[in-house]
């Protein structure tokens, strides 16, 4: 028996890094399946871009499940709602957008984007305080509520602006490539890697670094915990209820930006892939949200690319390969 | 009692309604004339089927589905695809009956054995991927399905609109193929509903319930849960390829729209929530409103959205227009599940002072 002194550090968590690794082993592995370096790298670079995106938007979702227990099916109603308020600023502005300055053009897309989340922001608050508070606690209901949500904002939706599609065009600036001998990456993708990577730096710095991210990462491992020690767990849930779905919004603008059309069901395909994302990564957890959507992004880009009859069923598979491999998914954060 | 495997409605108001939904489905080939009202009836009857079916899921499990809706696809894909394959005869009706239901319950226990034993919750999340990717495999296996368009194909002599069976001067009503489809349509509903009805009472029917209120107390009881749930999902499976069969033979037609989309998957949830969960009986209900109010609410509605365009009301003539309508159902939906968990059953059952009604959730 060795006895802990007072002064010694806390033994450090083992680190779980196999998950981490899985990306870059997918990738090295496809080099030599793809042949081709410069398509490998742009298909990579792809995979990234879309992964980030999906990060963006399931990433709300994994938190509000997680710390409280919340299966949001509605969720993409926030995405496609992001995604519908953005054109409310671009259209108007469409002069700013074809202009063919970087800087004129982020001076449109950036209220644009804030615009979005702050309504989706605003619609999360009402959503949690009308659809998810007389249910708390029973799953079933909540699923029943929360579908019941998606459809009328669907419906909504088309009732304001319109069954037809709508097209968001991308500004001039960000069209075209950068072209790095004989590898293309489109800027836009650059710029959503760059978005995506910082809203995953942040969420970990609040996460791990501050005594909020502290209290969520806490009522994530043991809610009744946190409510004993006099925190209101309840408005900590109702934070991360609509920062989740103020970034759902956001999301929803750079996935319509990229797809450069608007559809309210839009929230229909991406909703499954986002609840793919969130089952691999481990529901709850932040990385393994993360690394699950660029896993998805990546069998989906390399997938297409290789054996494009296959990429239809390629998540699910992905899917059943990760939960036979660890049946809770990447990390498991929750008791339950 | 024994037809309804004593479990009766338990109401005097809902026996009525469900007495009289019965008989006009049964005469409305006589009492409604016209193609609508009949297909129309056709529909209630199909849906009440399908939505006890996926009622034995949501009812008596509690476990949600979203992959209701491909079994329901397998169905009437399987009986297309036979008999625009093999032409039309009875031969190809059992080939698309022998292929469809096996299949459908053999997904369906995949799918149980992988998601159940996981976990409860991945189950919701696990059936709505799985159905998407069904969903995108057979609009684009168009050598198979079609694609987009479906298959449409003919029926055998026997059940085509062609076929006299009774000619007009006898009772003054001709009775032909079609008709006799629809009452094939009608007797198999029926006796899939009766049949899920024993199900739910038999002493499995009561483990699930158990499983429903709380698995961990089933589990230590003894029984084994994933077996039950994963049973209860291969039967729902079947029953809803069933009336997925009598869908393609009713339409002569199976496509995405009208088998495999997620807005149906919506549309059962609807109608199995506003009838009453746990019941069954909820189903028949369900059905009726929703199939009534899609097909004749519409047209209501677009008389006032017409009115409120010419009082020039803002925003209101685009809420109400007829393609609007899922808006306002969606908004029935929130609150029946918020104010009437129990559903319209389950309020008739409780106004009629029955101790037992609508058991809990």
């Amino acid at each position: 028996m060795s006895d802990i002194a007072a002064t010694d550090p806390l033994p450090k968590p083992k680190r779980d890094i196999a998950p981490i690794l899985l990306p870059f082993a997918l990738a090295l592995l496809m080099i030599p399946l793809i042949g081709s370096t410069s398509s490998w790298l742009t298909l990579t670079a792809a995979s990234l871009a879309m992964g980030m995106m999906i990060f963006i938007m399931a990433s709300g979702l994994t938190l509000v499940f997680g710390l409280m227990d919340v299966l949001n099916f509605g969720h993409g109603a926030f995405i496609a709602v992001g995604a519908y308020v953005a054109t409310l600023v671009l259209a108007p502005l469409a002069a700013s957008i074809q202009a063919d300055s970087l800087w004129m053009n982020l001076a449109v897309l950036a209220p644009a984007a804030l615009l979005s989340m702050a309504v989706s922001g605003a619609l999360g608050l009402i959503v949690e305080r009308v659809l998810i508070l007389p249910v708390y606690g029973q799953h079933l209901k909540q699923i029943l509520m929360t579908t019941g949500g998606l459809i009328v904002a669907e419906q909504t939706l088309y009732a304001l602006w319109g069954p037809q599609i709508i097209p968001m065009p991308l500004p001039t600036s960000l069209r075209g490539s950068f072209i790095l001998g004989d590898v293309a990456i489109a800027k836009y993708r650059v710029l959503a890697m760059l978005i995506g990577l910082a809203v995953f730096i942040a969420i970990q710095l609040v996460l791990n670094r501050t005594k909020l991210g502290l209290l969520i990462r806490a009522g994530v491992e043991n809610r009744e915990m946190v409510e004993a020690l006099g925190y209101r767990i309840r408005r900590l849930f109702l934070g991360v209820f609509m920062t989740g779905s103020a970034l759902a919004g956001l999301g929803g603008v750079m996935w319509a930006l990229y797809r450069e059309q608007v559809h309210a069901s839009m929230s229909d395909d991406l909703t499954v892939l986002i609840f793919i994302v969130v089952i691999i990564g481990g529901l709850g957890s932040i990385g393994g949200c993360f690394i699950g959507a660029i896993l998805v992004a990546m069998v989906a880009n390399y997938g297409g690319f290789l054996v494009p009859k296959l990429a239809l069923v390629s998540n699910i598979l992905l899917m059943v390969a990760i939960l036979m491999w660890r049946p809770r998914g990447l990390y498991a954060v929750t008791s339950r | 009692m024994m037809i309804l495997s004593g479990d009766p409605p338990r109401s005097r108001v809902l026996t009525l309604v469900l007495v009289v939904i019965i008989l006009a489905l049964a005469a409305t080939p006589f009492l409604f004339p016209g193609a609508k009202a009949l297909n129309v009836a056709a529909k209630i009857c199909v849906f009440a089927a399908l939505v006890a079916s996926y009622d034995l899921l949501l009812g008596y499990t509690g476990s949600v589905s979203f992959a209701h809706t491909m079994f329901y696809g397998i169905g009437s894909y399987a009986i297309a695809i036979a008999l625009y394959g093999m032409g039309p005869n009875w031969a190809a009706v059992a080939t698309g009956i022998v292929v469809g239901l096996p299949l459908a319950a053999l997904l369906a226990l995949a799918i149980g054995l992988f998601s159940l034993r996981v976990a409860a919750i991945f189950f919701a999340m696990i059936t709505l991927a799985v159905a998407s990717a069904f969903q995108v495999l057979a609009s684009q296996l168009s050598w198979l399905t079609g694609g987009e368009d479906g298959r449409s194909f003919q029926l055998p002599e026997l059940l085509r609109p062609g076929t006299v069976l009774i000619s007009k001067n006898l009772f003054g009503f001709e009775i032909n193929g079609r008709i006799l489809t629809f009452y094939l349509v009608f007797a198999v509903s029926a006796l899939m509903i009766l049949a899920l009805l024993r199900v739910v009472n038999s002493p499995f029917g009561r483990v699930l319930q158990a499983i429903r209120e709380n698995r961990f107390r089933a589990e230590a009881l003894g029984f084994r849960t994933v077996f039950h749930l994963t049973y209860a999902n291969c039967l729902a499976a079947l029953v809803a390829a069933g009336a997925g069969i009598l869908n393609a033979l009713w339409l002569r037609y199976a496509g995405p729209d009208t088998s495999l989309s997620f807005s149906i998957m919506l549309d059962i949830l609807l109608m199995v929530v506003i009838g009453g969960m746990g019941t069954i009986y909820g189903a028949i209900i369900g059905a009726t409103i929703f199939i009534l109010a899609q097909n004749y609410l519409q047209s209501l509605m677009g008389v006032a959205s017409n009115a409120a365009n010419e009082a020039g009301l803002p925003l209101l003539p685009g809420l109400l227009h007829p393609d609007r309508w899922l808006l306002w159902l969606g908004l029935l939906f929130i609150a029946s599940v918020y104010f009437f968990p129990t559903g319209v059953v389950g309020r008739l059952r409780q106004a009629g002072g029955d101790k037992s009604a609508g058991s809990s959730h």
